[in-house]
């Protein structure tokens, strides 16, 4: 299988994308190999263990919502670098290149849709940017969508993918926490539904704020999920975790979701949810 | 003292001060005159020790916040209130030792006070799982939150943390669901509340217990959205990268004054709270009475919509 292995080694080069974009694909979990096309048919879901590969927003946003349109708002916020932060980069520089890679100003879109003609308030969180992460940006775009659905009364959907709170903003990007948080509290007084859709990975600042707020929380299969990355927990324990630990399936297992749902379900499953909210 | 519990920076002054010590047991001893160059001594200490202290590293300050004399919760509870009579349990999974809270009163007045805790020596340590709460822990927190809401007693809270803890215990109860959950119920408490950070403030565990009306910090407190020593591991890949991180995290009170995150520093006695920690505690004490008897001329919507502005308007971006 020495052409395949080829293929693998020009796909994971200095650039790792998630998402093949060879003629043929195998699946990172079971080892299937896939028709691309074939992948793209289901949603990047392997049709063998049904891992989901990780995709874009655009692609969420086409398979959620009407028409796969999102009237965006808020598009043109950007980071600045209140800490002047460097690591082995600077801050500005970082996430210049994530801009020029992914072609968005920050880790989060934003905006109205509609889901079976519904106005939803609606932000996908994007994981090629900077890992998701949190800063003052993403924190100021989920309150802003938020603010939408409390101020035209509609509900709220949140599609998170995220490694957690961004470190070069330090205690601001904390601060995205509570400041969700505390609008989300408003956003319950008014009993707008808000349902939090979590995709691999959610964790830590994310997990613990806005994503674990949901009226109902759905998660896609095998995501990983959960307060602290496994690897610190691993280095805090001094043993292997279990099988299975942070999946989806620990957490519905557990009580802190209500459903897992395939993604060539979401959208069905939304719009019912949507529709049992209604008063 | 034990060698171990004086930091490198503090050692020319701790020496000074035994010579000090020394030379006054001597001179009573000896029935000698001494008075004058012991004056000279400790003109000398403390000019030595505004010295160093004035030009403290970020790092050096997280030390501080860890110093092992430094006061912890029950030591301010001990110190400022009358009267506490702990809480215990979440009422759902267990009692969490690393946080502590109950009803207290402060010069007469009643209080909610709650605060993470943390042990002294190895065995305390355990107990207190060194300051890292589990979820029952928030829960606890949010248990009382609501008793004191619901008795309308204002709550005053000490953080101090190295972290909420990451164990499969705590991801088992849902440790991000029991900081969310903080974070939007203690937005809409319908009482004052005023937050002290007196030690370590890490990340989510610290705002887990820190959303209010107020936040103060002790001069030689941190707070930031991750420890020195974890944001070294990812970023630079090396925990030893930990004073360079504090460094980039812009941590101390001073840092979080100029990011207008806090609203107040309360000022150490010289050389930090260890030397002083009845001093200190008298201060936050007075602190906490002055902001208290501020916030409750305030109605109860008026509060509230001020707590939510605080917390809204934080986050520095370009549009």
């Amino acid at each position: 299988m020495d052409w395949f292995k080829k293929a693998k080694s020009g796909l994971t080069g200095k650039e790792k994308k998630e998402i093949p974009d060879g003629l043929w694909s195998k699946c990172p979990e079971c080892g299937e190999i896939i028709y691309t096309k074939q992948l793209e048919e289901s949603l990047w879901v392997c049709p063998n263990c049904e891992y989901h590969f990780r995709i874009p927003s655009h692609k969420y946003i086409r398979m959620i919502l009407d028409n796969g349109e999102l009237q965006e708002y808020d598009v043109d916020l950007e980071s600045k670098d209140p800490l002047r932060f460097k690591d082995s980069k600077k801050y500005p520089d970082r996430i210049k290149a994530a801009q020029a890679k992914s072609g968005l100003k920050d880790a989060v879109k934003a905006g109205i849709g509609k889901i079976d003609s519904i106005d939803v308030s609606f932000a996908i969180m994007e994981f090629s940017f900077v890992g998701g992460s949190m800063g003052s940006v993403v924190g100021e775009k989920i309150a802003r969508a938020i603010e939408r659905a409390i101020e035209r009364e509609i509900p709220l959907i949140l599609v998170s993918c995220s490694g957690g709170a961004r470190m070069q903003e330090g205690i601001l990007s904390l601060m995205q926490m509570a400041k969700t948080s505390a609008l989300l509290a408003v956003l319950a007084g008014k009993k707008i539904p808000f349902i939090s859709v979590l995709t691999n990975p959610t964790t830590a600042g994310v997990m613990a704020s806005y994503a674990s707020l949901g009226d109902v929380i759905i998660a896609e299969p095998k995501a990983l999920l959960g307060f602290a990355g496994p690897r610190v927990i691993q280095q805090t324990i001094g043993q292997d975790l279990p099988e299975g630990f942070q999946s989806s399936e620990f957490f519905l297992e557990k009580g802190f979701l209500d459903k897992i749902v395939n993604r060539s379900q979401l959208r069905e499953t939304l719009i019912l949810l949507l529709k049992y909210f209604q008063r | 003292m034990e060698e171990r519990q004086i930091l490198d920076f503090e050692k020319p002054i701790v020496e000074l001060q035994k010579k000090i010590s020394d030379m006054k047991d001597f001179a009573s001893g000896a029935n000698l005159e001494l008075t004058g160059e012991i004056k000279s001594l400790e003109s000398k200490v403390d000019k030595m020790r505004k010295e160093i202290f004035s030009g403290l590293t970020r790092w050096q300050k997280v030390l501080l916040a860890r110093h092992p004399r430094r006061p912890y919760t029950l030591d301010y509870i001990n110190y400022m209130t009358t009267d506490f009579i702990e809480l215990h349990g979440d009422r759902y999974f267990a009692d969490d030792k690393a946080i502590v809270g109950g009803f207290a009163k402060l010069d007469g007045k009643p209080v909610m006070i709650v605060g993470q805790q943390k042990g002294r020596d190895t065995k305390q340590k355990l107990y207190r799982n060194f300051g890292m709460p589990h979820p029952e822990g928030y829960r606890k927190a949010l248990r009382l939150f609501k008793l004191a809401e619901k008795f309308n007693k204002p709550i005053v809270i000490l953080v101090d943390t190295p972290g909420a803890f990451p164990g499969i215990g705590a991801e088992e109860r849902g440790q991000a669901e029991a900081i969310a959950r903080n974070l939007r119920e203690m937005s809409i408490l319908r009482v004052p509340i005023v937050i002290v950070v007196i030690g370590e403030g890490a990340s989510g565990g610290a705002l887990g217990i820190a959303v209010g009306d107020r936040v103060y910090m002790l001069q030689y407190s941190w707070y930031s959205v991750i420890s020195p020593e974890g944001c070294a591991a990812i970023l630079w890949r090396d925990n030893a990268f930990a004073p360079q991180a504090a460094e980039a995290l812009k941590l101390t009170a001073d840092d979080l004054m100029d990011l207008k995150i806090i609203d107040k520093i309360i000022d150490e006695p010289p050389g930090g709270a260890h030397n002083d920690p009845e001093g200190i505690a008298a201060t936050v004490k007075s602190e906490i009475l002055a902001v208290l008897t501020e916030l409750e001329q305030l109605s109860v919507d008026d509060l509230l919509r001020q707590r939510l502005e605080k917390f809204r308007k934080l986050g520095v971006y370009q549009e």
